[in-house]
């Protein structure tokens, strides 16, 4: 069914905090490593030793601001899918491959039931899913739904392979339903946001902003900035000597 | 968006031949015997042409029966219900006119709704896209519409009845592409609105160095110039020149040259259709930046 659940009990997501993220890839890495060998179609690469290319179901971004007055800043921007409330991705599914689940509200997609038309990867405004071109099925975050329900691995091991793998601990995972959770209480302190709210998605992953960084500017550059500029000017502007005999002498001929 | 030439010529094709289906239906006096056959094998050759060559596209074609399920929330499967079902409903009134004579009027109606339906659900799978600004505007499916009936009334014969949608299409089109490069500034979604970072803020490294099927799909840019030129190619051949050619004494073989012109120019304003479309993901890759909103 492509119709959303009125609510769910429970809004599984992630939390990505962009103080933190160092931009490593780890998570992208071990992303692909545990979806290529696990459920579902593999995601696959093409053309490795030439124009490479290949399916990812978490991409990172890295973007500069720069403020009116101050040095420009770095921030790392993980992205996949956001598991929104308001799924557009699951409404236009035609065949009822794209769906959300009321339990837990992650969205997923049978891979038996796509038929790899693509619509739904064009009604996600965040470019979380992506057809893999080999397997002809559109692949997209499954929030590790075979990790994190499985028993016959550690428990320590059941959270979402980005998470569990993230060096930084920019990556979060948990119940965001609950406002008791972890997640949610490290949301509410630190002012997490949605991604493009006006898309009107209503996305459950959040987005932890940067802090403001520390006050300390570039080096101011005023009068003394030429101050070894003296030690720096040629000694001689003309050539002497020598080499002013021999450069005089080839303009002659 | 990437321009498919499958779902472009599907687009074109089955929209000429649903309006075909929509005069026919509605005709007074329908032609009976072999001109009753002419007049439906072409609408069929066009609707069924263009429908087979939107399933081009498919990257996992055997599932593609399955599109009928979910009609209760998807435009797509709701598309390919109707085109089904005006399909077979004209089926039945194409067969009373040319082996029996027949005209069985309500039918045609019906038919000609369920023409009209289909029209409108192809228009709105593009309609509906929010992440697609361009699109998402009230002018889509009233282009997608006019041009289809304007098509319809050239293939069958109606003149005066063509003239007037021809113009009525030209300026649904004009509007369309008036709306349509304000439509990602009024959307509102910007690059800070997608990262909320805040100041001016540029895309420094992108995720990796090759491209990726977003890229391929939805980050496709045209030279601007190239589209000002198009827009004036597409507008004559779709709309001015079928319009001087209706105007001339008619014969068979002006009606074809204004036929043809009008199919290659809306072939070419679907081009642009989807070409100039600016999906918001474009923001995240460094993408139509000159288009969103500017700062408050």
């Amino acid at each position: 069914m492509t119709a959303l659940p009125a609510s769910t009990q429970k809004k599984l997501g992630l939390v990505i905090d962009l103080d933190t993220c160092v931009g490593c890839h780890a998570c992208v890495t071990a992303c692909k490593g545990w979806n290529t060998q696990n459920y579902g179609a593999p995601l696959s690469d093409r053309n490795a030793y030439g124009d490479a290319e290949g399916t990812f179901l978490n991409r990172i971004h890295a973007y500069q601001s720069q403020p009116d007055q101050g040095l420009a800043r770095t921030t790392h921007f993980p992205k996949s899918c956001l598991h929104c409330d308001d799924a557009p991705c699951v409404t236009v599914c035609p065949t009822g491959a794209s769906y959300k689940r009321a339990e837990d509200g992650i969205v997923l997609v049978n891979e038996d039931a796509c038929m790899g038309c693509g619509l739904c990867a064009w009604a996600c405004p965040y470019g979380a899913r992506e057809v893999d071109e080999v397997a002809g099925i559109m692949k997209k975050c499954t929030l590790c739904v075979d990790r994190i329900y499985n028993e016959n691995i550690p428990e320590i091991d059941r959270q979402p392979a980005c998470v569990r793998t993230c060096p930084a601990g920019a990556r979060h995972f948990g119940d965001l339903a609950d406002p008791a959770s972890d997640i949610s209480i490290l949301v509410a302190e630190r002012g997490g946001v949605d991604l493009m709210p006006e898309q009107g998605t209503k996305p459950v992953n959040k987005y932890l902003p940067p802090r403001p960084r520390d006050t300390i500017g570039a080096a101011q550059m005023s009068d003394d900035e030429d101050i070894l500029a003296p030690f720096l000017a040629p000694v001689a502007e003309e050539p002497a000597g020598f080499l002013g005999w021999l450069d005089r002498s080839l303009e002659r001929l | 968006m990437h321009p498919a030439p499958s779902v472009i010529l599907f687009s074109t094709l089955s929209g000429a031949g649903f309006g075909l289906f929509v005069f026919l239906g509605l005709m007074p006096v329908p032609p009976v015997g072999w001109a009753a056959f002419v007049f439906f094998a072409v609408a069929y050759a066009l609707s069924v042409a263009g429908l087979l060559s939107a399933t081009f596209h498919l990257k996992n074609k055997k599932n593609a029966w399955k599109s009928y399920r979910e009609w209760r929330t998807s435009w797509l499967s709701r598309e390919a219900w109707a085109a089904v079902f005006a399909l077979l409903t004209m089926a039945v009134y194409a067969i009373a006119l040319i082996f029996f004579g027949v005209h069985l009027a309500p039918v045609g109606w019906l038919g000609a709704i369920l023409s009209l339906a289909t029209v409108f659900t192809t228009a709105m799978i593009y309609t509906q896209l929010r992440a697609v600004p361009r699109w998402n505007q009230t002018a889509t499916p009233l282009m997608f519409l006019t041009f289809s009936l304007a098509g319809g009334a050239m293939l069958s014969g109606f003149v005066t009845v063509a003239a007037a949608f021809l113009l009525a299409a030209g300026g649904v089109l004009l509007w369309h592409w008036w709306k349509g490069d304000r439509r990602f500034a009024e959307a509102g979604t910007t690059i800070q609105s997608a990262t909320r970072l805040h100041d001016r803020v540029t895309l420094f490294e992108k995720p990796h160095t090759g491209d990726n099927y977003l890229t391929r799909e939805m980050v496709f840019r045209v030279a601007r110039k190239h589209a000002v030129k198009l827009r004036v190619i597409a507008f004559v051949l779709a709309v001015v020149f079928p319009l001087i050619l209706l105007l001339l004494p008619m014969s068979h073989a002006l009606a074809a040259v204004a036929i043809l012109s009008h199919l290659a120019g809306v072939l070419t304003t679907r081009w642009l259709f989807f070409a100039e479309a600016e999906h918001v993901v474009g923001l995240y890759y460094g993408a139509h930046l000159g288009k969103q909103a500017r700062a408050a």
